[in-house]
């Protein structure tokens, strides 16, 4: 347990010493350059955007699919989450792939549309890619609001609209808060995404720091302006929800909920959706299968399968190595929970919230200084994709635990079995759903992980998501189709598995 | 007394299994407090959600006051009503202190004054001192109290209380009851509620509509439904009653199974007969009784107050309550004798 807690906080520790381990003029010089202003406004800038794009799109989306009376409820709830199976810099690709003069849209329609790029890029790509986190969050609170409190607001004379304003937005902005951090984190998080459409965010100019200016000194600053701005956001987040939880008061069985009639509303409701679909989801599918259409797959399979057998003998692993420090966690946070485990856990939440760059920046410091025999072996990226996300593979097996309450133990030590025993004959098969599930999580996250592959990947190893975005760098859409195809294949498992378990539950 | 509302033939189905309000027709007078009576899943909600608005009808008709509100081809939107609702769950707004809740539906007065008047009514409820408290902070009883504050600040004609009292424990059932059913008293308004507690609507109401399955089967005062019941669901479901066949022939005097008994009214031919345990009483058997007269105590409950015996006599079993001044003990030898008239019930509904 505490060598995990550490392996998350050493690596940071030593970013620290990096950072402040220049002369007192270099680090005047680095902290205080104009140009980080530029790069804090640039990244709130986006970020800001993001969150107003993505309000703009979940919002709507969320009330018409859990309050109006609209066709296809299931579908559009759908929709709402089919983003989340995109990459960024996947998405980023596919939009890139649309423009210039030989993109989609000229062979198909004759029509030059700019490529997009800078900030209007990495702005609607972005929030494509992270609504879907603000979307499922307002969802969930819409649906879990007490049905009979938009009728007392009805039954004290306000209409439906004075209704949304006075009492269902208000109660929904823990549900917002909670979104935005996510979409956030993203953001600040993001490097696939800003990199390709050149946008000079915090992650990017790490980036370009560390491998085009190779300066250690800033690039370790920049990571830590980074750490800075989330836990920034983490706290303002915080604070503000300590403010904005609503219990909710009512304990018997709410009744089913009457859908508003759409009426004169329906024409548009129905026309955001489908621009909705076409901007999100169809041009961007149809920009992979055109240019797949367009590559020699001849000539790239041998490069697809090397950089597959390279995406699973790195993804594989760490699965595995994040499912047993998952369920050590999981296992000591439900039985003994307390102050100390509880501190833990979060730590492991924390190696999620850290944005990866500055995270496997940090790594390959550690790597440096402790053990340099580790830098850029295998190995390290196997522990980094562990570390980094150890949170998700967490989830499952802590809710499989709630329903491994800990009197099956006790029923089996009754009946003369160890407490080893009994964790393996009685607990064990109990969690065997919620295990595969983490394992699963894991491997596909990590199929699809780009900025600490980037840092940390042995030379020459190739994986998938390398490829699309080292190819897409070089706007050679073609050759990066078929590697782009096969994480969209992946990511869909992935939301596939996540969501299936999430309808289950409901 | 003038009607306030009346409810013609209303039905409401939600699918293929038959309408779950079945021509309900009943008026609810001024000043007056109305409960509708029946076991869950009777349709006294739905009834409830069709006068305030929020589902539809689909036929039959609502009146308050004489205008037209509901009907198959008229709907006025529930906020037009100016009706107050009473949740069950109370669904306060959570993101509003108790204040602003009261406040929430004075939207009628000058902004200035709603706080100032919704302190009024809070006080009146008793909730004055905590005006600035949250909701959730606050115990059933009080979230009770503040969803009756909130509903009955836009002073409407007509009050819906859906199981308002159904939430709270048994102690501050009693006593929560007897201040909402003066503060509704004082403010002079109507209020009509649905409950399946049989105890609350016989303490609560002025009248009672009894409900069985979409349809009323009763109206009447708490006394009338009780003593005088009309059919065999309302002589069971407002307490425990003896059921037994009687043949009349239009006398006001029968020979029963319990020996001779006088009926509430005059029937011919063979009728249902109810009589309730607490008008039969038990005896010492004498001299001039037979062994045909003679019933034997299988079993007593002393509680206190009374006493509830099970008699098996001529074959079939009885309850008794008596005070507790009549001693018997199991397999003793007792005759019943009837303390009031035996009430005939309609079978075919």
């Amino acid at each position: 347990m505490l060598l995990i807690a550490v392996g998350v906080l050493l690596p940071l520790f030593y970013l620290s010493i990096r950072a402040f381990g220049a002369t007192p003029e270099t680090l005047y010089n680095v902290v205080l350059r104009v140009r980080n202003l530029r790069l804090l406004a640039n990244t709130l800038l986006l970020t800001g955007g993001v969150l107003v794009l993505t309000t703009m799109l979940a919002l709507p989306l969320a009330y018409l699919s859990t309050r109006c009376n609209i066709a296809a409820r299931k579908f559009i709830t759908l929709l709402g989450v089919v983003p989340l199976a995109m990459p960024g810099y996947v998405m980023a690709y596919a939009f890139m792939g649309l423009g210039g003069y030989n993109g989609m849209f000229y062979e198909w329609f004759g029509i030059i549309m700019p490529r997009p790029g800078g900030f209007w890029g990495s702005l609607l790509v972005l929030s494509i890619c992270t609504f879907p986190y603000l979307y499922l969050n307002l969802r969930t609170a819409l649906l879990g609001m007490d049905p009979s409190i938009e009728e007392a607001s009805r039954s004290l004379g306000h209409d439906a609209k004075s209704t949304f304003f006075r009492v269902t937005l208000p109660q929904l902005k823990p549900a917002f808060l909670a979104g935005f951090l996510l979409v956030s984190l993203h953001v600040f998080g993001d490097f696939g995404t800003v990199s390709l459409m050149r946008f000079e965010t915090f992650s990017y100019a790490l980036y370009l720091q560390y491998v085009a200016a190779y300066d250690r000194i800033y690039a370790a600053w920049l990571a830590l302006m980074l750490l800075a701005l989330t836990t920034a956001a983490l706290v303002l987040e915080y604070r503000f929800l300590k403010k904005a939880i609503f219990h909710r008061l009512g304990r018997g069985a709410s009744r089913e909920r009457k859908y508003l009639e759409l009426g004169s509303w329906k024409i548009p409701a129905y026309g955001f959706v489908g621009i909705y679909t076409v901007a999100a989801i169809i041009l961007p599918l149809s920009s992979i299968g055109y240019w797949l259409n367009e590559a020699s797959l001849a000539k790239m399979s041998g490069d697809l399968f090397t950089s597959f057998g390279n995406s699973v003998a790195a993804s594989a692993p760490a699965a595995l190595l994040t499912t047993v420090m998952a369920l050590l966690i999981a296992y000591v946070g439900v039985r003994f929970e307390g102050k100390i485990t509880n501190i833990l856990e979060r730590v492991a939440y924390l190696g999620y919230a850290t944005p990866p760059l500055a995270f496997a920046l940090s790594l390959v410091f550690f790597s440096l200084y402790v053990s340099p025999f580790l830098y850029q072996t295998l190995l390290l990226l196997i522990i980094a994709y562990s570390l980094h996300f150890l949170a998700e593979g967490i989830g499952p097996i802590r809710s499989a635990l709630y329903q491994a309450p800990p009197q099956l133990e006790d029923a089996a030590k009754s009946l003369g079995y160890s407490s080893f025993q009994a964790f393996i004959k009685v607990i064990l098969p109990l969690l065997k759903g919620g295990i595969i599930a983490s394992a699963a999580l894991v491997f596909l996250s990590a199929m699809k992980e780009l900025s600490i592959t980037f840092l940390l990947s042995p030379i020459g190893f190739n994986t998938l998501a390398l490829n699309v975005w080292s190819y897409t760098g070089e706007a050679m859409f073609a050759e990066a189709a078929p590697f782009a195809f096969t994480i969209l294949i992946f990511s869909i498992l992935f939301v596939g598995l996540l969501f299936s378990r999430e309808w289950e539950k409901t | 007394m003038n009607e306030l509302l009346r409810i013609k033939n209303l039905t409401k189905a939600f699918d293929e299994n038959g309408p779950v309000v079945d021509s309900l027709t009943f008026e609810v007078k001024e000043n007056e407090i109305f409960a509708v009576l029946g076991p869950s899943g009777c349709g006294k909600t739905t009834c409830l959600r069709l006068i305030s608005g929020f589902e539809r009808a689909d036929g039959g008709e609502v009146h308050v006051e004489g205008k037209l509100l509901e009907s198959p081809e008229t709907h006025v939107a529930p906020q037009d009503r100016g009706i107050g609702f009473v949740f069950q769950d109370y669904a306060l707004f959570p993101h509003l202190s108790v204040i602003e809740n009261v406040a929430f539906g004075l939207t009628d007065i000058p902004k200035h004054k709603r706080h100032v008047y919704a302190e009024e009514v809070l006080c009146r409820t008793g909730m004055g001192k905590y005006q600035n408290r949250n909701p959730s902070e606050l115990s059933g009883g009080q979230q009770q109290r503040v969803a009756l504050a909130r509903a009955i600040a836009p002073k409407p004609k007509l009050v819906l209380l859906d199981e308002p009292f159904s939430n709270l424990d048994a102690v501050l059932r009693e006593s929560t009851r007897k201040e909402v059913r003066s503060i509704l008293k004082n403010a002079g308004m109507s209020a009509l509620l649905v409950t399946h507690d049989q105890e609350e609507a016989l303490s609560f109401a002025d009248r009672i509509a009894v409900m069985n399955d979409g349809q009323i089967e009763q109206i009447g005062t708490p006394e009338e439904v009780y003593f005088q019941p009309k059919t065999k669901f309302v002589a069971q479901f407002l307490g425990r009653t003896n059921l037994f066949h009687v043949d009349a022939f239009g006398d006001e005097e029968v020979m029963t199974a319990l020996g001779a008994m006088r009926l509430n009214c005059c029937a011919k031919g063979r009728a249902l007969c109810s009589i309730r345990p607490e008008h039969l009483t038990l005896e010492k058997p004498n001299e001039i009784h037979t062994e045909t007269d003679i019933g034997t105590v299988v079993s007593r409950e002393f509680r206190g107050h009374d006493i509830t015996y099970r008699v098996v006599f001529n074959g079939e079993r009885y309850l008794v309550h008596t005070d507790n001044r009549v001693l018997f003990e199991p397999d003793d030898e007792v005759i019943i004798k009837p303390l009031e008239s035996a009430v005939v019930l309609q079978e075919d509904i």
